[in-house]
């Protein structure tokens, strides 16, 4: 989950409403080109970095990132200027929705196992004992590692009485579930976007801020401005993140320019449904368990590193999929752009046509700021379909699962549910097991979420977890139970 | 005579939620027992001072009393309260 008091959040949330303001000004380009400067003006205060120029330039790529560059490929001697004529002028967004602010990025110091001056050089010493790899040596009446035998496994840190053995982490690498950042040779961060499922972990995790979404806002703003049917698609997450409901939402959404506003809960009853039909057919079958494909970062994961589990994995397409076909069939010329709580999402809509852009509620957040629109005072808009109580529930952690589980009706005791809250290591190990066993000790539906707290703890959510599944709780109060015939 | 009670104003306007009141709704939800009842927090519908103040962007704002404490945390907004009740 984003975290909502951290500063870097609060940064990059403040450059996304300076470029949609510059966006809407009289001169986007050099409004843009002069937001660092706008923030660090000529004698203020240096909050974070060693001095001011060098708060520009991660400020700057921050802007870059912001308008959707891929700062990998920067060429530093352009001016923010010419980025600005960049965006608005794509066609495509480019690929790979994560970028790496070599200005930001600390380069850590690598991961490490060391002896803290906490060592008593005691008599016990369970850390030379304990070693596995012989790594470590008394010295002057002190333990101490040898780097070069050491395999990080922490078990000295376990056994030393005092606490005296510590990790060094590198935050981005340590945090990322596939290994795929990692300090590359100039010791700056890298992405190996072979191996990236895009679920936005490092972006939260690194305290310089320094990984980023590619946003789309410009590609999305540019659309609207030119006239075309821009329709925004709304994660069922979007309830309680921001101080107004749903259909609040879609008049502000309409006060921005969108055409019309669909709830990607429609599409999530058609997953509901398609999911328990599928279940039914694989324990029929057999099968011993199956695993949800709601979670774009899940299905990169599969995609990337799981395939075993590939044929565990439901066929049935996301809500996200389904929604966009039904508003690319009522429309056919429209822009389609879907409201995230998580930036896999954007990796999700490059596989499909009818998906065109995507923007994270801190993008949307920064629009509607940017438009300078009161949402809690904007007026009711009903949706023209049909949404679920069970599709509403989709952000919740078990909502998918219990979805699913209403929509087998008769047969809903078949279902014993289980969920996977949050990729990481040691859920991915799991993962493999039930996909080598054939079999799951736990349940038979399993709900797998890339993040703690199903999507309400996305990575670019807005509020906190305990406050947002609240409102999506009495969102659901007051929905319909899906019709089953 | 009764005492009057410290009046804070969570803003939950836009610009204030997306910049970071959203956190702040939990001391609306939930004022903590050691103030009892000398405290009350609301939220409340934007105050008009992010259109004043944009430009230092110093969202999300918080009021107490008379007094505004800008990029509000629940710790300053603590500290503030805190300080008016003479317990600093």
């Amino acid at each position: 989950m984003s975290d909502m008091s951290n500063d870097t959040v609060r940064l990059k949330k403040e450059i996304l409403v300076r470029i949609v303001k510059a966006f809407l000004s009289d001169s986007f380009e050099d409004n843009a080109r002069l937001i660092p400067f706008d923030m660090r003006p000529k004698g203020c205060e240096v909050p974070y970095r060693c001095c001011i120029y060098k708060e520009r330039a991660a400020l700057r790529n921050r802007v870059m990132a912001g308008l959707g560059t891929t700062l990998e490929n920067d060429d530093e001697r352009h001016t923010l200027a010419e980025f600005v004529r960049r965006a608005v002028n794509r066609k495509r967004p480019d690929k790979d929705v994560l970028t790496v602010l070599e200005s930001a990025c600390q380069g850590c110091l690598p991961n490490a196992v060391f002896v803290t001056e906490l060592c008593q050089g005691c008599v016990a010493r369970p850390c030379v004992n304990t070693c596995r790899f012989n790594a470590i040596k008394f010295i002057n009446g002190k333990s101490v590692i040898d780097q070069s035998k050491c395999k990080q496994c922490g078990m000295c840190m376990k056994v030393c009485p005092y606490q005296a053995i510590v990790k060094r982490i590198v935050p981005c690498e340590n945090v990322c579930p596939v290994g795929a950042i990692a300090k590359g040779p100039s010791g700056l961060a890298k992405i190996d976007f072979d191996k990236c499922i895009s679920c936005g972990k490092c972006v939260v995790a690194c305290p310089f801020g320094a990984v980023h979404e590619k946003s789309q806002l410009i590609d999305v703003l540019v659309r609207i401005k030119s006239g075309m049917k821009v329709v925004a698609m709304m994660a069922p997450s979007v309830a309680g993140q921001l101080p107004c409901s749903p259909q609040q939402l879609n008049t502000a959404l309409r006060k921005m320019g969108f055409y019309d506003v669909w709830e990607v809960a429609v599409g999530a009853d058609v997953t509901a449904k398609n999911e328990a039909k599928d279940f039914m057919e694989r324990m029929e079958r057999g099968d011993k368990f199956m695993t949800t494909s709601c979670c774009a970062a899940y299905n990169e994961l599969v995609k990337k590193h799981m395939p075993e589990i590939k044929p565990f994995v439901s066929d049935t397409h996301t809500p996200l999929y389904y929604t966009a076909e039904l508003v690319r069939e009522k429309y056919p010329d429209s822009v389609t752009v879907f409201l995230s709580p998580c930036v896999a999402k954007r990796q999700e809509a490059t596989e499909y046509d009818t998906i065109d852009y995507v923007l994270t509620f801190e993008e949307l957040g920064a629009m509607l700021v940017g438009f300078n629109i009161q949402v809690a005072k904007c007026e009711e808009t009903d949706f023209e379909q049909f949404a679920s109580k069970q599709g509403r529930g989709y952000p919740l952690t078990g909502g998918v699962a219990e979805s699913v589980r209403f929509s087998l009706g008769k047969n809903s005791d078949k279902v014993k549910p289980f969920v996977v809250d949050g990729i990481n290591k040691m859920s991915i190990r799991d993962l493999r097991r039930y996909a080598k066993n054939g079999a799951c000790e736990e349940g038979n539906l399993i709900e797998v979420m890339s993040c703690p707290g199903g999507c309400i703890g996305g990575n670019a959510t807005l509020n906190s977890i305990k406050t947002a599944s609240k409102a999506v709780n009495a969102y659901l109060d007051k929905s319909e139970d899906l019709n089953l015939d | 005579m009764e005492e009057k009670k410290i009046d804070v104003k969570v803003c939950l306007g836009t610009t204030c939620f997306v910049m970071g009141a959203s956190n702040l709704q939990e001391l609306i939800d939930s004022v903590p027992k050691r103030y009892g009842d000398k405290v009350e927090v609301t939220g409340v519908p934007c105050l008009g001072l992010c259109s004043i103040d944009w430009k230092f962007s110093k969202a999300p704002y918080v009021k107490v009393d008379d007094d505004v404490i800008k990029e509000a945390t629940i710790d300053k907004v603590f500290a503030a309260i805190d300080k008016k009740l003479g317990n600093s």
